[in-house]
């Protein structure tokens, strides 16, 4: 055997295994460029019917949040909500919502409908403050650290595995840095 | 399994609502301007349609990066600003011509790799054969010739 | 009913498959002629076998059987025939009952008209044929049964995707697969070669009307493909350099570089090595395309809806089959002996310079096309590399090739003269220096590099002009000789010039159309009016028409130049309802010069339409090209070499010994 005659099934071994990892990766999943930077700044009136609204000052309040990016066009987003309603009765940690592109009265309608797990809410009709925090699908969720730093970001529904074991150990693990 | 795909895929293709309707926007007034933000749009990917740049895209994302874009641009900022601008929100994955780096240093250098790997790998096969030339004692005789070129093909020349 | 007995021809084509792979294998190394000869029947049998399974699956279609879950959710009763019809292959099932009919066709056609092969030589092939598809039945029958029933059956079907619905894609697929497949035929004369340890130049004209019969229909292929993309996707783009074009791009190119190589060995019997090593990554590409298009690894506009278990099969089934035939190759290989000696300035330098070039252009498109993939399982970064990137990497791997293809042809066997090859092209030399100072007069401050391409074009395009010329002695010898010495010139020759000045046209339209095209984005109101390129273009309004399963808002357009009525243009957008999508259908004037390109959009809330109009210089040529080319192919495959058969391998053998000696 000559070096030319087998450096073929070398090259070929590496590009099988690049493979065979790449079927385990998703490509549609874009991972976002503003882990550990602030938050953008902005501040946002609530959706119509709900008290609070929600800027990035309130998520530099020393408590670690969920920011969730949710609409009532938004199908996916009804697979995740019994989870984040059960969030926000356990009240294992801060939620927000950030409500993308929505009117506000289908968005109303939507949280009277399948319920509110939201503390605020944001609504950012025109989508600009979805585009600086690099939001391109709905659901998405962010978690944010008490300083206001973006440490994770979930994209799509959220299951019961990702919360347990994604989203939650990095609330912990934003609480523990505190 | 079956089910859970095609779920999977509804809602993929309800992220990425169909974007195939053209995308027309009131340009910019000022001509310059405009032909910057079109070139600029071209060469941002659309990030819900994959492989499409926002330019051949009409997905609601596509369409609010494009005045993004615009304003950008009417703000006074460069072109290197404006694609900055939108880098900083959704990465260098954006960029349709992909940044030289250390990550993409195989990637810009490959051809070049490729051909020189290539050249040295012809030039040694000539040399062996021109080490083989030498080591051949006489060409064919004439009846041998013959023979060859018959059997090989009528319009060998 | 149908379909279960279209189902049981499947199981049926598994069980010959997978005797026809073994059985002929053992009987040509044990030297048993009735173990040998089960090949042919086999391979007949089992074509007819999957013939039955396709033409299963067409009745369901043609009937809008929808207890058939594939036609249920590919069909529609409100479909044209012809849709229906070809629905079949725009899916992932039914595309692979397409893939496996062709591969029995092709090992089906070697049995029928191989006679003239060696009985083992033809056995081990069919054997190795036989056992690419039992991989295939295997795939269709374990994750992707077309003939699953769905019980109750729906009333209607969820239709085709509208985009799909087109004659130019309805007949992309057949040739793509053909091209692929035709491929595995060149896969598996290699292997078979490599099992007998004997590469000479009768196998090389064995493999060679295979290789290009496989050649001209992926060529064709992409030219649909991307002819379509260009009239039916609304922005007048005609190669995007997504994975899944670039998975059928790869395959051309080194199939386009065994095409070369095999001439070499037909006519020199050298470089037998590395033809072998092209022929099973050729077709290790085709299926590696396979394994993209279908296992959602890449992003791509046109991607069967993935599944990862498919993902996982290919995957296997890849690297048995490539890793085990490269395994076969690093143990064989060394053992071929060394061919004919050449200088490098020769005909064989030159085909040897035209593989290391499309080689690396097709490894650059490779990297292009799996670094995001690489950079992710690697690094988790994600990049996109886009045209950009291939446009930047790819051209400048062109120039060179088309510089040598017109120079090529000239260089005589062994040894060559570079000077005097360059000598006989002054002509050339001149013709091309007057097109780059016409370009340069006529697109004066336009970008510089075009007006190189277009030289570099017409470069190739004269100079396979020039070279038949010499070869008839035209000019030097009257003309009635030169008639009779074109008649009598092998139809590969003819075949050559004429797919090389194909090439040249293609460059020329996508130099013209990449660097001149002209783009307006604007939103009309009826009674509005611009101009593109010197022409003006007055919307006159829309109407809403219906068609056979859409409605369509149609724009009016009025196309005149100087005052002077030139042509009314209709562009469509389309709704269909079925599954419900939104196309365009762009207008298009097509003329040799130039396209007139418009495409309507959506009403705009400030009113009007949204418009797009184009002028796209010689775009057409891309097309013409590739025709021509094909042509060329098709030409070069009625050769009479080819079509009475190649001589015995015995008559050819015999040389050999004289030849190794003289080494």
């Amino acid at each position: 055997m000559r070096l030319g005659t087998v450096l073929p099934i070398a090259i070929f071994a590496a590009l099988a295994v690049a493979l065979g990892v790449g079927l385990t990766l998703n490509p549609r999943e874009i991972p976002s460029a503003l882990i550990d930077k602030p938050v953008p700044e902005f501040d946002l009136p609530p959706v119509p019917g709900k008290p609070l609204g929600l800027a990035s000052r309130n998520l530099k309040e020393g408590e670690v949040a969920l920011v969730n990016v949710f609409a009532s066009w938004c199908v996916a987003c009804r697979e995740e909500h019994p989870l984040l309603m059960e969030l926000a009765r356990t009240k294992r940690v801060a939620l927000h919502g950030l409500n993308y592109k929505d009117a506000p009265r289908d968005a109303q309608r939507w949280l009277a409908e399948w319920g509110d797990p939201f503390g605020r809410t944001g609504a950012d009709r025109s989508g600009r403050v979805g585009i600086d925090f690099g939001v391109y699908g709905v659901p998405e969720t962010f978690v944010v650290d008490g300083q206001g730093r973006i440490v994770m970001k979930h994209i799509g529904p959220i299951t019961p595995a990702d919360l347990e074991t994604k989203i939650l150990p990095a609330v912990a693990k934003a609480r523990a840095q505190r | 399994m079956r089910r859970i795909v095609r779920r999977l895929w509804i809602a993929l293709a309800l992220l990425a609502a169909p974007a195939l309707a053209l995308g027309v926007d009131p340009p910019l007034p000022d001509s310059g301007q405009e032909a910057r933000a079109i070139e600029i749009h071209k060469a941002l990917r659309c990030l819900v349609c994959q492989n499409q740049s926002i330019h051949d895209s009409n997905a609601g994302l596509a369409v609010d990066l494009r005045r993004v874009v615009r304003e950008r641009i009417q703000a006074g900022d460069n072109d290197a600003q404006v694609v900055g601008y939108v880098v900083a929100r959704y990465g260098d994955w954006v960029l349709l011509k992909p940044p030289f780096n250390v990550k993409t240093a195989l990637l810009w250098g490959a051809p070049a790799i490729l051909i020189l790997l290539g050249i040295v790998t012809v030039r040694s096969f000539h040399r062996r054969n021109r080490a083989l030339a030498a080591a051949t004692p006489a060409p064919l005789s004439t009846h041998e010739r013959q023979r060859l070129e018959r059997l090989i093909g009528e319009d060998a020349p | 009913m149908i379909p279960e007995l279209g189902h049981y021809a499947l199981v049926l084509a598994l069980a010959v498959a997978l005797a026809q792979s073994v059985i002929p294998l053992i009987g040509a190394s044990r030297s048993l002629p009735s173990w040998v000869a089960v090949a042919k029947p086999a391979a007949i049998a089992q074509f007819g076998f999957v013939a039955y399974a396709f033409v299963a699956l067409m009745i369901s279609y043609i009937i809008s059987d929808f207890s058939v879950i594939n036609v249920a959710e590919n069909s529609h009763t409100q479909k044209p025939m012809l849709y229906k019809v070809t629905g079949l292959w725009g899916n992932h099932e039914g595309s692979l009952v397409l893939w496996v009919l062709m591969l029995a066709g092709f090992g089906a056609a070697v049995a029928v008209f191989g006679g003239n092969l060696p009985p083992t030589l033809r056995a081990r092939v069919l054997a190795v044929q036989a056992a690419i598809g039992v991989g295939f039945y295997l795939f269709i029958l374990l994750t992707s049964n077309p003939f699953a029933r769905l019980l109750p059956p729906p009333l209607e079907g969820r239709g085709l995707n509208p985009l799909l619905q087109d004659p130019g894609l309805a007949f992309h697929p057949p040739f793509l697969y053909a091209g692929y497949v035709g491929f595995s035929m060149a896969f598996s004369f290699a292997i078979a070669a490599l099992i007998e340890g004997r590469v000479d130049p009768a196998w090389a004209r064995w493999v060679r009307p295979w290789t290009l019969a496989a050649w001209c229909a992926l060529t064709v292929g992409i030219a649909l493909g991307s002819w379509w993309a260009y009239y039916e996707l609304g922005w007048g783009g005609w190669w995007f350099w997504d994975p899944v074009e670039n998975a059928s791009f790869m395959p051309w190119l080194l199939g386009t570089a065994l095409l070369h190589t095999a001439i070499v060995v037909e006519k020199r019997d050298a470089l037998k090595s590395w033809t072998i090593l092209l022929a099973l990554l050729t077709f290790a590409l085709s299926l590696l395309g396979t394994f993209l298009v279908r296992s959602g690894v890449l992003t791509s506009v046109h991607a069967f809806a993935t599944d990862p278990e498919r993902g996982v099969f290919i995957l296997a089934f890849l690297v048995l089959v490539v890793g085990f035939s490269l395994v076969l190759y690093a143990i064989r290989a060394p053992s071929l002996q060394a061919g004919g000696l050449f200088q490098p300035i020769s005909r064989e330098g030159a085909l040897i310079l035209n593989n290391l070039l499309l080689t690396t252009a097709c490894a650059t498109v490779f990297v292009g096309t799996m670094y995001p993939l690489f950079l992710d399982a690697i690094a988790e970064t994600k990049v996109s590399v886009g045209a950009p990137y291939f446009n930047a990497t790819f051209g400048p791997l062109m120039v060179p090739l088309i510089a040598a293809m017109a120079i090529g042809p000239l260089l005589p066997w062994k040894r060559g003269d570079l000077g005097g090859a360059l000598g006989r092209l002054k002509i050339v030399f001149a013709v091309t220096a007057a097109v780059a100072l016409t370009t340069l007069y006529f697109t004066w401050g336009g970008p510089v590099l075009a007006v190189f391409g277009m030289a570099l074009a017409a470069w190739l395009i004269v100079g396979a002009a020039v070279e038949f010329a010499e070869r008839i002695r035209l000019g030097r010898a009257p003309l009635i000789e030169s008639w009779r010495r074109a008649l009598s010139l092998p139809r590969a020759t003819w075949g050559m010039s004429i797919a090389h000045a194909g090439m040249g046209l293609v460059v020329m339209g996508i130099v013209a159309t990449s660097a001149w095209e002209q783009e307006r984005l604007l939103i009309m109101k009826p009674g509005d009016r611009t101009t593109i390129a010197g022409y003006d273009v007055t919307f006159l309004g829309t109407e809403t028409i219906r068609g056979p399963n859409y409605m369509a808002e149609r724009g009016r357009y009025e196309v005149s130049r100087g005052g002077a009525f030139i042509a009314r243009m209709e562009p469509e957008q389309r709704s269909y309802p079925t599954p419900p999508m939104q196309t365009s259908e762009a207008a298009i004037r097509p003329r040799p010069d130039a396209d007139i390109y418009i495409a309507i959009g959506e009403p705009a809330e400030s009113g009007g339409w949204a418009t797009r109009l184009y002028h796209k210089p010689l775009v057409h040529w891309i097309w013409f090209g590739s025709f021509v080319m094909v042509a060329g192919g098709l030409i070069s495959l009625t050769d009479r070499r080819h079509r009475v058969g190649a001589p015995a391998r015995q008559r050819v053998r015999a040389p050999a010994p004289s030849v190794q000696a003289a080494e």
